[in-house]
């Protein structure tokens, strides 16, 4: 037993951090430790200097431009990309369809789609949820219907992030009404330019659009877009879903959020000192901080664990990352509140065009904190996954 | 970065759990505080015989050279199985100060008694104001010739009563919360002017509370540098604390593993109660503390070999507030989810809990710990 990294491991932390200082663009980074969002520019921009660094979709078999890391240094790269910060790769993308389309796809939709991923020249949606189905997500009734050698498609999505940005999107639609619930769906890739596709963005409660309601109204999609075969999209659904493990505790991004806060901690006063003087506020940021490191030594052991046994089926402990990463995420945005007190109220209604700098450092940190609520909801709410602990490691 | 353990740890984690899954049930346990002392001799030997009392100590000290790993793997052990035997005490903590600075004298003089199971040590540390303050000493060691001459009090001294010798903290000069000044002793239990009066604990283990009265030692009685040996008793505590956290991770795996058992079986409304949501998450909260604290303890058994003494220290002060946090909602909701059964001497759940408590409130309890931490500038 070791936890040490070794030189190699030191080395190649090194060499990353290094490529962000150098190319990463200034005005992105000021963004994401403001908690603004980025533009759609902003974001394919960044992607692109990664995917031409080789690094864009770094967990892809080496025969598709992945780069055959070790799970530590796939580790090392979330961490500090996370921490620096820099723009994660667009997850719809390189995390959830790639893999899909790489392991069930066919050769020709390998071969179109694939790189297209990786440059970001395809903006992947994903179309899972529906009004009628969160949790219970194989409920959902978008359908599918084959006439000849097309798909007609009809139904509803929703929370789907980033559609506005879209240029395809990836759908579960129920395509055999008589199966039971997991077995007549099927995984539909197709383009949000089509005839019949309307996205109707939704205001969350911090004021932003991140996420949308999209209506499929007869689209018609070519019969070659299936993925895999007809009626077995739920198990590629559960395979992208599982796909998803390292990054999703985001301990680097609660660590720059601890600098962050200690930083703002000990420019603003309360009491005629700074706020990181009071003794009872530097020991709620202490908890906070131990919570994260022992989240991070268990996030390292399923990744050690991972590198043993290669990534097969999820690993239940990914639940734990995911109840005590959100967790954590979201006591870090309340500290941020507290830290600013009063502050948090005033709306910067020009926010993320940076036309209103003179409030810049306490703009977002309100809807930084809203925002936030989404992490214990969003990918299998934590009571989800507190199912999953209880039902495929407790056996209850 | 490597969680596994080699194939010896492994080798000897087989066989303490092995030895431990023969002798120590709970009823064996029952049996054995009722032995003199309150726990038991022949267990205590069969730990000598596989070399578990040797374990931290070098090769040349007639031991086995075991780091860290091994001790965690020996104390997870004993955590699990609830062991009443003073491993802490004894191999840990009086082993630590001779492991670190022992003179070879010294070492002759007390290491083959301890490897053997032949003899136990005790630490006399705590005093009736100093708290969790390793440094708050008033017991006194005044020169006397070359020798020294021990007056004071100590306090909840864990195996006190049984110990052969007792290892003692003393103000060599200074006042009560100086940092310099403080030596460490070795005192024969049996020394003229040392008086014990023994109590069993709380979670069944046994104390003293201990006093020297003009306890006349020679030259050779202290350990280290009697003048100023803070960084030492603060590097066998830590050790102490590490091992601890271990012992906690095998009584938070022990507790979880019987709950989950319980709430299968026992039956309301016509079902397992384990079917009931409510009871399912509250079960998965339990799991993921204890993961947080298996992690913990993980952590510090490694940070027990930094080099910076400052880094060390902090983090296993931090290791110290997770297990803590977790072991205090383990315990609770280990009785909660057992429900009127939890509460009774019977079921083996109350005694886990119970053991439990206790660690939380030694050397240094979530509080404390957790000040420390920011007082240290955090973590992160």
């Amino acid at each position: 037993m070791d936890l040490a990294f070794t030189k190699e491991e030191q080395a190649f932390r090194e060499e990353v951090r290094q490529f962000f200082r150098d190319n990463v663009p200034p005005e992105t980074r000021r963004k994401l430790v403001e908690g603004r969002h980025l533009s759609k520019d902003e974001m394919v921009t960044w992607w692109r200097i990664l995917n031409k660094k080789g690094w864009g979709v770094s967990h892809w078999p080496t025969q598709y431009g992945g780069t055959g890391w070790t799970s530590v240094q796939h580790y090392i790269f979330n961490e500090e990309l996370q921490s620096y910060p820099a723009p994660q790769p667009l997850a719809f993308g390189v995390s959830m369809v790639g893999p899909v389309i790489y392991t069930f796809g066919n050769e020709e939709q390998k071969k179109k789609y694939l790189p297209r991923i990786a440059n970001v020249d395809d903006w992947w949606c994903q179309g899972f949820s529906e009004p009628g189905s969160g949790s219970d997500l194989a409920s959902l009734k978008t359908k599918a219907e084959r006439k000849g050698d097309k798909w007609i498609i009809n139904g509803q999505k929703t929370w789907t992030t980033l559609a506005q940005h879209a240029d395809m999107i990836f759908c579960l639609c129920r395509t055999d009404a008589s199966a039971k619930k997991q077995m007549g769906i099927s995984f539909i890739v197709f383009s949000m330019k089509s005839k019949g596709v309307t996205v109707r963005p939704i205001q969350t409660i911090d004021g932003g659009v991140e996420v949308n309601e999209v209506f499929f109204d007869d689209v018609e999609v070519p019969y070659e877009n299936l993925i895999g075969e007809e009626n077995k999209g739920w198990d590629y659904a559960k395979f992208l879903l599982g796909n998803e493990r390292t990054g999703i505790a985001r301990v680097g991004v609660s660590k720059e959020r601890i600098r962050r806060i200690r930083d703002l901690a000990s420019k603003v006063e309360s009491a005629g000192r700074p706020i990181i003087q009071d003794p009872a506020f530097r020991e709620k940021l202490a908890a906070c901080e131990i919570e994260l490191k022992a989240l991070e030594l268990t996030q390292l052991r399923v990744v050690a664990d991972e590198g043993k046994h290669g990534k097969g089926k999820p690993n239940p402990a990914s639940s734990v990352l995911k109840i005590k990463g959100s967790e954590i995420q979201q006591t870090t945005t309340e500290l941020l509140m507290e830290v600013i007190g009063p502050f948090a109220a005033p709306y910067d209604v020009h926010g993320d065009d940076g036309s209103n700098e003179a409030m810049d450092w306490t703009a977002q940190i309100a809807p930084s904190y809203f925002n936030n609520r989404k992490v214990s909801i969003y990918g299998g709410s934590n009571e989800i996954q507190r199912n999953i602990i209880a039902k495929a490691v407790l056996g209850l | 970065m490597d969680f596994d353990l080699n194939e010896e740890q492994r080798l000897l984690k087989e066989s303490i759990d092995g030895l431990l899954t023969d002798a120590y049930d709970f009823e064996q346990r029952k049996k054995y505080m009722k032995e003199k002392g309150g726990w038991s001799k022949t267990v205590w030997l069969k730990l000598a015989e596989q070399g578990l009392l040797g374990l931290p100590f070098s090769e040349a000290d007639g031991g086995f050279g075991g780091g860290g790993v091994e001790t965690m793997i020996v104390m997870e052990a004993l955590g699990k199985a609830l062991v009443l035997e003073p491993y802490l005490a004894t191999v840990v903590i009086g082993g630590g100060f001779l492991r670190h600075a022992g003179t070879d004298a010294q070492k002759a003089a007390h290491l083959p008694g301890i490897i053997d199971g032949s003899k136990t040590l005790a630490f006399a540390q705590l005093e009736k104001n100093s708290r969790y303050d390793l440094f708050d000493v008033t017991t006194t060691a005044k020169k006397k010739g070359d020798g020294w001459i021990i007056d004071g009090e100590k306090f909840v001294v864990l195996n006190g009563e049984n110990a052969d010798t007792l290892v003692v903290t003393a103000r060599t000069r200074g006042e009560r919360r100086d940092q310099g000044g403080i030596g460490v002793f070795l005192v024969p239990a049996n020394a003229k002017g040392v008086g014990r009066k023994g109590y069993p604990t709380q979670d069944g283990l046994h104390a003293a509370d201990v006093t020297f009265t003009g306890v006349e030692l020679g030259a050779d009685a202290a350990i280290g540098n009697p003048e100023d040996s803070l960084a030492l008793i603060e590097r066998v505590v830590d050790e102490a604390r590490v091992a601890l956290c271990a012992e906690a991770v095998g009584l938070m795996d022990e507790s979880l593993k019987t709950t989950v058992e319980y709430i299968k079986t026992r039956k309301q409304f016509g079902v397992a109660i384990g079917s009931f949501q409510s009871l399912q998450h509250r079960a998965s909260d339990m799991f993921v503390a204890a993961e947080q604290a298996r992690s913990m303890s993980m952590f510090a058994t490694m940070a027990n070999d930094f080099e910076n003494a400052k880094e060390r220290s902090n983090a296993i002060a931090a290791a110290k507030v997770q297990i803590g946090k977790s072991l205090k909602f383990v315990g609770q909701q280990s009785i909660q989810l057992h429900g009127g059964i939890g509460m009774t001497m019977e079921a083996k759940i109350g005694h886990y809990f119970k053991r439990l408590t206790m660690i939380e409130n030694t050397f240094g309890d979530t509080e404390y710990h957790q000040r420390r931490v920011a007082d240290a500038g955090g973590l992160i």
